[in-house]
């Protein structure tokens, strides 16, 4: 047989029919649902009188536009749109019989930290949302991308997916990371260097010692971000830690079934001669703690760096970071670390698990914030009663922080969690995009760590200058 | 859906690189549960101020460019989110085409869901159709998807690349769906056998 791929072989076990001219349809063994991008595919299975195919393997959540505030399971509460939105989803899980974590369910958070959780996410299976940070899932050897609505309805409907194969990108960080970088500042760092369309048509499988170095929530963060490099997925080989992560999880395999599951996980790697379309490789110790200074996930630069100048770049990016630079209100040739802080956002998918709110509550313990505003929004309901039990969440209302309930809340700011007008933001989400945050809202994405320090200090910060 | 055979139009102009879904269509009209309606907030932090008064130096809103049919834009058009409601938006607008060095991958995919052809050309003749739509209302381009061809005003003929599935499904306005429904048997038969062998899934 010949050398295969991670991602081919994960391909291989779903394809489910080959056309003459290579248009394929692959099967989809968990599609996780929000409600922001799937009332219109919900409608249109009604308008056609179709069902859904797989509803066992259906799973839904709301939380792009819940309120992260007490008192939300009153829809009074939510703004009128939204509340329309979370009823509609309410109802579709319930006329088509999938399974659901409303708000008032403990175990409602982002649908990308609910599906590990509650071990909906296993090695070796294809798993789309329509959501791009779907790639989130790709950290357990799992095929995961964002799909669009009307791909929504098609999986809905036929439990498949018409695809086209994407090439394979071998991402490699050798070595070990050093004290303070983060698998945040790895995924920002790739981007940097790749840029954003860097990995337009592949999938990466990120590999290396440190990356088996991380845990399974740090290996989450680097894969949630392969979209940002313009990747359809992320992968990373499962491994004993996977493993270790996965079992006894509510619906991970149990007994004979896990010991069957385990034998053809263990399969789940690129062979040896595999080929690669591109690879990068990254020497660990070259990774700084990182931030962005524009308004695309490609501005990065280690924080003891200075903003750039429009003319530091080539091409159409010169105009681009023109644009960056005004729109952020930054000066070329300024420290990156002298930049002022407004507020300090720490959660979403790809830093709101219970590691990141420890790194982050282990820089604030008995200090104070000197920002305007801060505030912690745990992933999940379960990972906010973990702080909670854990003592985290006193630290972080003892340091000056708003602490929330679970949602994606100012990751994008479809909720009330807003930056105003002109506002700073040190952020922990994946996007820095021109009002992604609130309308005229500068964003510096950071790890939850640097967070933290921002939070301290005020300015953007060296989180290795408070450890 | 709505078939794409041939279109001649008022191409307009936007020379930014990562166009991305947030400035495409902001969040805050995502709240909505309909396909329908999104033109009018299509670019809207770009295109009007915070009182709702039109920003009179953007592309869409300069008298030559209101019913501009397609768009030239930079590298990584469509960068971001998967949210469908970029391209609802762009085709409630009127555009029908657009035409960049490169698009993000899932807002490519789902404009053919939408009657929208994207086409990814080289930079050199991007540059060229955008010298063209820079002339305005009179630069009128024709993009024919049968024989996968964009003319300039000036005669100048490119080709382009276009899968021949998405192609075939666009000119015919065909419903994703319903062909796979068509193929029902072998996803019956996929389904059982990786039952079989992954009842764990």
């Amino acid at each position: 047989m010949s050398p295969k791929t991670l991602y081919d072989k994960i391909w291989d076990a779903h394809l489910a029919h080959e056309a003459e001219d290579g248009t394929c349809l692959l099967y989809i063994d968990r599609h996780l649902v929000h409600e922001v991008t799937s009332p219109q595919a919900f409608e249109g299975l009604r308008m056609a009188g179709r069902k859904v195919r797989a509803p066992e393997k259906t799973i839904a959540v709301p939380d792009h536009n819940v309120p992260t505030t007490p008192g939300r399971e009153d829809p009074k509460n939510m703004t009128e749109d939204s509340a329309i939105q979370v009823a509609a989803l309410d109802k579709n899980a319930k006329d088509f019989g999938i399974h659901y974590y409303p708000v008032s369910d403990v175990r409602q958070g982002i649908v990308h930290i609910v599906g590990p959780e509650q071990g909906w996410t296993l090695p070796g299976m294809t798993v789309v949302c329509g959501d791009s940070h779907t790639a989130t899932h790709g950290a357990f050897g799992a095929l995961a991308h964002g799909i669009g609505t009307s791909e929504v309805e098609h999986v809905l409907a036929t439990q498949t997916l018409i695809q086209k194969k994407s090439k394979n990108m071998k991402v490699e960080i050798t070595g070990q990371l050093r004290p303070g970088v983060t698998a945040k500042d790895i995924t920002l760092s790739v981007i940097g260097k790749t840029g954003t369309a860097g990995g337009t048509g592949y999938v990466i499988e990120y590999c290396g010692e440190a990356i088996r170095a991380l845990s399974m929530e740090g290996r989450m963060t680097v894969c949630n971000m392969a979209i940002e490099g313009g990747a359809r997925a992320g992968l990373i080989a499962p491994d004993e830690t996977t493993f270790e992560y996965v079992k006894g999880r509510p619906h991970a395999p149990k007994g004979a079934q896990w010991e069957t599951a385990l034998a053809w996980w263990k399969t789940l790697y690129s062979d040896d001669d595999a080929h690669w379309d591109e690879v990068i490789t990254i020497a660990g110790e070259d990774i700084a703690p990182v931030v962005t200074w524009g308004t695309s996930p490609e501005d990065v630069l280690p924080i003891t760096a200075n903003v750039p100048a429009a003319d530091d770049f080539e091409g159409g990016k010169i105009g681009a970071a023109q644009r960056s630079l005004d729109y952020m209100g930054l000066t070329p040739g300024t420290p990156l670390s002298e930049i002022e802080i407004d507020t300090v956002f720490i959660g979403s998918c790809t830093n709101g698990r219970i590691e990141d709110l420890r790194a982050a509550a282990e820089i604030l313990k008995g200090k104070k914030i000197k920002v305007k505003r801060a505030m912690v929004v745990p992933g999940s309901g379960l990972v906010r009663a973990q702080a909670e039990e854990e003592g985290l969440a006193d630290i972080f209302k003892e340091a000056g922080f708003e602490w929330r309930l679970a949602g994606c809340s100012m990751c994008l700011a479809m909720n009330p969690d807003q930056l105003a007008e002109g506002e700073r933001c040190a952020s922990t989400s994946n996007r820095n995009f021109e009002g992604r945050q609130g309308y005229k809202g500068r964003t510096h994405l950071v790890s939850p760590g640097m967070a933290a320090a921002a939070a301290i200090t005020g300015k953007l910060t060296d989180v290795r200058e408070m450890m | 859906m709505e078939k794409f055979e041939k279109i001649t139009g008022i191409a307009a102009p936007m020379p930014l690189v990562n166009i991305d879904t947030d400035m495409i269509i902001p969040k805050q009209f995502l709240k909505t549960i309909k396909r329908s309606g999104l033109g009018a907030n299509l670019f809207d932090e770009m295109r009007f101020d915070r009182q709702g008064n039109e920003i009179a130096d953007f592309v869409l809103n300069q008298p030559q460019y209101r019913k501009a049919e397609i768009l030239v834009a930079g590298d990584n058009f469509g960068c971001g989110s998967s949210r469908e409601h970029a391209p609802w938006a762009i085709k409630d607008f009127g555009i029908r085409c657009v035409i960049a060095p490169s698009f993000a991958d899932i807002f490519y995919n789902n404009c053919f869901k939408n009657g929208i052809l994207p086409i990814a050309l080289p930079q050199e003749q991007v540059d060229v159709l955008m010298k063209d739509a820079e002339k305005g209302a009179n630069a009128r381009i024709e993009i024919d998807l049968e024989h996968q061809q964009i003319t300039t005003s000036d005669g100048e003929v490119f080709g382009f690349e276009v899968d021949a599935f998405k192609k075939h499904c666009l000119m015919e306005g065909l419903d994703d769906i319903g062909l796979t429904m068509e193929k029902a048997a072998s996803i019956d038969t996929f389904e059982a056998a990786a039952n079989a062998a992954r009842p764990w899934v």
